[in-house]
């Protein structure tokens, strides 16, 4: 990412995210959510499904979030969070967020077709998935988020996980929804930013959010903000914004560095040969092209 | 006090607006849907002011309702048979978060084969969720169960399910006395306060813990405290609107010396039946379930301390035990009347007819036999 295109703006000092919650070292999840947190402020409400979220939340009597906490079942975020806007309109209460905030699997997997109906319905609410690729929670198994060439303990060595990750931002551009964002914890000030949009938009709003997990990943936990930073700095994750499901503003970036970089730093990627990171260098090219024309 | 002659759907949907919820979520599902279809008319015209949400799913319906109910605002939805059954998890979810939730559930046949006609079946197998259960024999008493619903969730903070047969009611006209909006609100007020998601006061709610049993226990607690407090609600409402229904209805019991037992519609024929016999010198008496959750044992026993024999008719059926119904009475029984046989039979399965024959012959078989077998099946088609 170019530096000097970053913008400007105050970030709040105040810390919704308490310190002494469960969270693995090295977590990516835990400073996503401190991030948005920042963005969204204290008159946030939050619903989390079953996840690492949810237990880095921590357990009765203890929380380690300053906001009301809903948590619920595995597939009712997006819903969870229309329900509570539905009730706080009733109240005339205008000026409160909801967040939904989910995992990947919460997401991709279990959650999409309550994901699917809010967007449809374009429910007021911001829709954030953490995505660390896979359920890590449960223990390292695939989930549709993971990408191929993964091992997780459902797809174990050799038989690797064969099948792509789901584009799900291509899926919520299909719902036409007002705002979609990549963003990625190794660029915090990006994060917020986009955050700082989101919640000025009425409407569905949907932010995928990049959190390496040092645990399933097989990565030291100082590695975690390096690793984010190369998946972008790769092309494996690029930063973009969708407005309307039409309007791509892609983040500028430089010359991308090689795939290799970014595989070659975590043992879930450990099987992959010199020919496999050829075909991701290309499939990376690929998108970029994909997405370069999108944003014309 | 005016007067509406409608289809059963139309008068729970009239219950329904009078209740004044702010939150409604649903999805259409045969035989419920003419109830949501009337709120949403309800509340685009005017008459009714409330969120409607139109969900994708029954799952989602009841995740919608559980959130906004925990924002502390009165909430309602109605479905049938599969829908129920997509719902099971949230069900459970709704009564360990204690919330206050009133929902219809128009009885159907669970497929395969598909049958769009009345089974009790897809609520009696809900029967573990935590929810009240409510089974009601005319459309003028689903009117009053989901004003009487409110007042007794809102109160014991459990959700209540009020059960109609699908068709025989949901698309039955009926006379029904409608009282005003005064009276109602008099006898419903707004909801109470309770504990909530609040910017305010953040707390967390549904949060890991190790009093998980307690939780149960409390939920236990609010079951037993529900039995009063449905006598109670029941009594306050005969008392304002001159209709009141008990937790179970007893027709002829006293000194009858066989007793029918069963729910719903049913229970109507039954009496017919009754009424016949008595003229023969038959001394048969009807005992009608309405409230399912939390189970009246004791209201039944008493209700059956005289009667020497017992033929419960349930139009349900749990495979590999028998009628749901009679399975909970031979519970009940066992310790205050534990010689009392109890004769079982399945009937109105798929909305099969339960005529004043049907009846008749289970009167006839009870009699024949000296003790009771496996349960009887009555209406199999040849």
């Amino acid at each position: 990412m170019d530096r000097s295109a970053q913008i400007k703006f105050p970030i709040a000092a105040e810390e919704l995210v308490r310190s002494g919650h469960t969270a693995c070292p090295g977590c990516g999840a835990v400073l996503a959510m401190k991030y948005v947190l920042k963005g969204l402020g204290p008159r946030t409400m939050v619903v989390i499904p079953p996840s690492c979220a949810g237990t880095i939340a921590a357990g009765f009597p203890f929380c380690a979030l300053k906001i009301p906490v809903l948590r619920i079942p595995f597939e009712t975020t997006a819903i969870s969070a229309s329900g509570i806007r539905a009730a706080l309109d009733v109240m005339g209460k205008k000026d409160i967020h909801v967040l939904a905030w989910a995992g990947d699997g919460g997401t991709f997997d279990i959650g999409i077709q309550a994901l699917s109906g809010a967007a449809e319905r374009n429910d007021d609410i911001i829709y954030v998935c953490y995505d660390n690729e896979g359920y890590m929670n449960t223990g390292i198994q695939r989930s549709s988020s993971t990408p191929e060439g993964a091992w997780t303990t459902t797809t174990p060595s050799p038989y690797v996980k064969d099948t792509p990750k789901k584009d799900i931002i291509r899926i919520m551009a299909a719902h036409k929804i007002p705002y979609i964002a990549t963003a990625s914890i190794g660029y915090p000030s990006d994060l917020i930013k986009k955050v700082n949009r989101a919640k000025e938009i009425k409407g569905t709003k949907f932010i995928l959010i990049f959190s390496p997990c040092p645990t399933g990943w097989r990565y030291s936990p100082d590695m975690t903000i390096r690793i984010a930073k190369l998946a972008t700095e790769t092309g494996i994750f690029p930063l973009y914004e969708v407005e309307d499901g039409e309007k791509y503003l892609l983040n500028p970036g430089r010359t991308l560095k090689p795939v290799k970089a970014y595989f070659s730093v975590q043992g879930r990627f450990r099987n992959l040969t010199e020919e496999n990171l050829q075909w991701f260098e290309e499939k990376v090219r690929k998108e970029q092209a994909y997405l370069s024309r999108m944003a014309g | 006090m005016t007067t509406m002659f409608d289809v059963g759907n139309k008068v729970a949907a009239k219950a329904v607006q009078l209740c004044r919820p702010e939150v409604i979520a649903a999805y259409p599902i045969t035989p419920q849907t003419v109830i949501v279809e009337e709120l949403a008319r309800m509340v685009e015209a005017g008459e009714l002011s409330a969120e409607y949400l139109r969900v994708e799913s029954e799952h989602s319906v009841m995740a919608a309702t559980c959130a906004a109910a925990s924002m502390g605002v009165r909430t309602f939805t109605a479905t049938s048979s599969q829908g129920l059954a997509f719902m099971h998890e949230m069900l459970h979810w709704a009564s360990l978060s204690r919330l206050p939730i009133v929902m219809i559930n128009v009885n159907r046949a669970l497929g395969p084969g598909w049958s769009i006609w009345v089974d009790e079946t897809d609520s009696l197998s809900q029967r573990d969720t935590g929810w009240l259960q409510f089974y009601c024999e005319s459309s003028h008493e689903v009117f009053d169960s989901i004003i009487q619903a409110y007042r007794i969730a809102e109160q014991i903070l459990l959700p209540v399910m009020v059960n109609l047969e699908g068709f025989i009611l949901s698309h039955t006209y009926e006379i029904v006395d409608i009282p005003d909006q005064g009276g109602i609100d008099r006898f419903l007020p707004p909801s109470p306060p309770r504990e909530c998601l609040d910017v305010d006061n953040p707390s967390m709610f549904g949060s890991t813990t190790d009093y998980y049993i307690n939780f149960r226990y409390k939920m236990h607690a609010g079951m037993e405290k529900a039995k009063v407090v449905c006598r109670e609600v029941d009594d306050a409402f005969k008392k304002e609107f001159g209709r009141g229904y008990g937790l179970l209805h007893a027709y002829l019991c006293e000194d009858a010396d066989l007793i029918l037992i069963t729910a719903g519609t049913i229970a109507g024929t039954c009496r017919v039946v009754a009424d016949r016999c008595r003229a023969e010198g038959l001394k048969v008496g009807v005992l009608r379930i309405r409230v399912f959750r939390p189970f009246p044992g004791e209201l039944i026993c008493e209700a059956l301390k005289s009667a020497g024999k017992v033929a419960v008719i349930d139009r349900d059926f749990s495979p590999g035990c028998g009628g749901i119904f009679a399975q909970e009475v031979k519970a009940a029984l066992q310790g205050t009347l534990p010689g009392l046989p109890v004769y079982e039979f399945i009937a109105g399965l798929g909305g099969k007819d339960v005529t004043d024959t049907d009846i008749e012959s289970i009167i006839d078989q009870t009699g024949e036999m000296s003790k009771p077998g496996e349960c009887k099946w009555i209406g199999l088609l040849k």
